[in-house]
């Protein structure tokens, strides 16, 4: 088999079975949905305004939760070794890992969004925008998180520092993804932020793993 | 060419170059400051903005640094990931907290000045949120280097963290242009010419340089620091033996 697609298959497998994949990811996306109108009052008009901000927002956290697996595990039993020493690219490597966390979580993840948007009364028009901002907004998340997955690699709190890495660099797919859905929500032309969105996302997928790799290389060393 | 840089990178060199400039630009930056301040209290008030146009003076040349010292950490980190220069990499650790003190100048002045005009500490403008973003790179940038025990591991590890967030400083500088929201628009370099009054411009250019060379100052004595720190370890471990 090619080991590229060997790799991904691997990949998917790990971040999927075992009880991960949507049932931890989806099961915190829906207990985090759930807190916001219990936290906000349960007034329709005004969670139907915050709808669409809080499911990209909930969104963007739920992104966080399985990046200290991507690499950590790996780091810690030697496999991340043997793949810098494999036949394939550091750089290949890392993006496949990445893929396959999206492929497992990120993508799933941008089914439910549209669902927790109009649960929490935002317009059903809204769901395919939703919908494809998550899939292009999880794709960024995915390759700007695995930046600060590998960089935190062998140190203390590496799930902690992930986050504080991470979050900032969640911030310019956030705004784009935001004022995409608020523009279309109010009637203005959306494609604007939506075509950021995406630019940004690419740039993730192609300048990302190379960091990754480097990162990689270092915790290595 | 590379000769005549040797102060920058040799640090027997650095620490001669440097035991004398950082002394003169600390200087400087004090009769700058001095005069800057000086011709800042005694401007007139602003027509719109009263008194608190005097914030501006502390708080403009606060953002820029933060800018710039964000420029200075990822040139910095390159050079210590890329040629592997001990310097470069005392450079880059002496720059953070000094830029994050400088972007935390900046949030902390234009929140007291936005409170009298805007009539609120805090909106959630893209330049505000960039600067704040900003803040948080200099944040990581310390967090990830504090938790890697091994020195030259974390060095590293930080320095790849600053050329990521370099990408993050062309968002803060064109997010003018991109999300004009509530954020006065560029003044100082606006196409055309300079919209603000020469009363304004001249303390205003004096703080700037007033704060260039007292970063220069921090800096040169920090990365001296940072020397000193590493020759007493390595003597350290010398007598370990």
């Amino acid at each position: 088999m090619n080991p590229g697609l060997g790799l991904l298959r691997r990949e998917i497998a790990i971040a999927w079975g075992r009880g991960g994949g949507l049932m931890v990811t989806g099961g915190f996306f829906a207990g985090a949905t759930l807190l916001l109108p219990l936290a906000s009052g349960p007034e329709p008009e005004r969670l139907a305004q915050i709808a669409p901000g809080a499911a990209w927002t909930v969104l963007a956290l739920s992104a966080l939760l399985g990046l200290e697996r991507l690499f950590e595990r790996d780091y810690e039993d030697g496999a991340l070794d043997l793949m810098a020493h494999a036949g394939l690219p550091l750089e290949f490597t890392c993006a496949l890992k990445c893929l396959g966390h999206w492929l497992a979580t990120g993508a799933p993840l941008a089914v439910l969004a549209p669902l927790a948007a109009i649960a929490l009364g935002a317009s059903p028009a809204l769901a395919p925008l939703l919908f494809a901002c998550a899939l292009a907004g999880g794709l960024a998340f995915a390759f700007t998180g695995g930046i600060g997955a590998a960089l935190s690699l062998g140190t203390r709190r590496g799930g902690l520092l992930t986050a504080v890495i991470v979050l900032p660099l969640f911030v310019p797919p956030v705004i784009f993804g935001g004022g995409a859905l608020y523009a279309f929500d109010s009637g203005l032309p959306w494609r604007a932020g939506f075509s950021l969105l995406g630019a940004y996302a690419a740039a993730a997928v192609a300048l990302g793993p190379l960091a990754m790799a480097a990162a990689c290389r270092n915790a290595l060393s | 060419m590379t000769q005549a840089l040797a102060f920058l990178y040799n640090p027997h060199r650095f620490m001669a170059f440097s035991a004398w400039a950082a002394p003169l630009l600390g200087t400087l930056a004090l009769g700058l400051a001095a005069a800057g301040l000086w011709l800042g209290f005694t401007a007139p008030e602003d027509y719109q903005q009263g008194d608190t146009v005097r914030i501006m003076f502390i708080h403009v040349p606060a953002a820029w640094m933060g800018l710039f010292v964000y420029l200075c950490l990822g040139g910095a980190s390159f050079l210590s990931l890329i040629f592997r220069q001990a310097l470069a990499d005392a450079a880059a650790r002496g720059a953070a907290p000094l830029g994050a003190v400088f972007t935390g100048l900046a949030l902390a002045t234009g929140s007291l000045w936005g409170k009298p005009m805007w009539g609120t500490w805090w909106v959630w403008d893209a330049r505000l949120t960039s600067v704040l973003v900003l803040f948080l790179f200099y944040l990581a940038y310390m967090a990830l280097r504090a938790a890697i025990d091994d020195e030259a591991k974390g060095a590293r590890a930080a320095a790849i963290l600053a050329l990521v967030g370099l990408v993050n400083v062309p968002v803060v500088h064109w997010s003018v242009e991109w999300w004009n929201t509530l954020h006065q628009g560029r003044t100082v370099f606006a196409a055309g010419g300079s919209r603000a009054a020469n009363v304004f411009l001249v303390p205003l250019f004096l703080m700037s340089l007033s704060y260039m060379a007292g970063f220069g100052a921090l800096w040169l004595v920090r990365i001296r620091g940072e020397v000193w720190r590493r020759r007493a370890a390595a003597a350290e471990a010398r007598l370990a033996r």
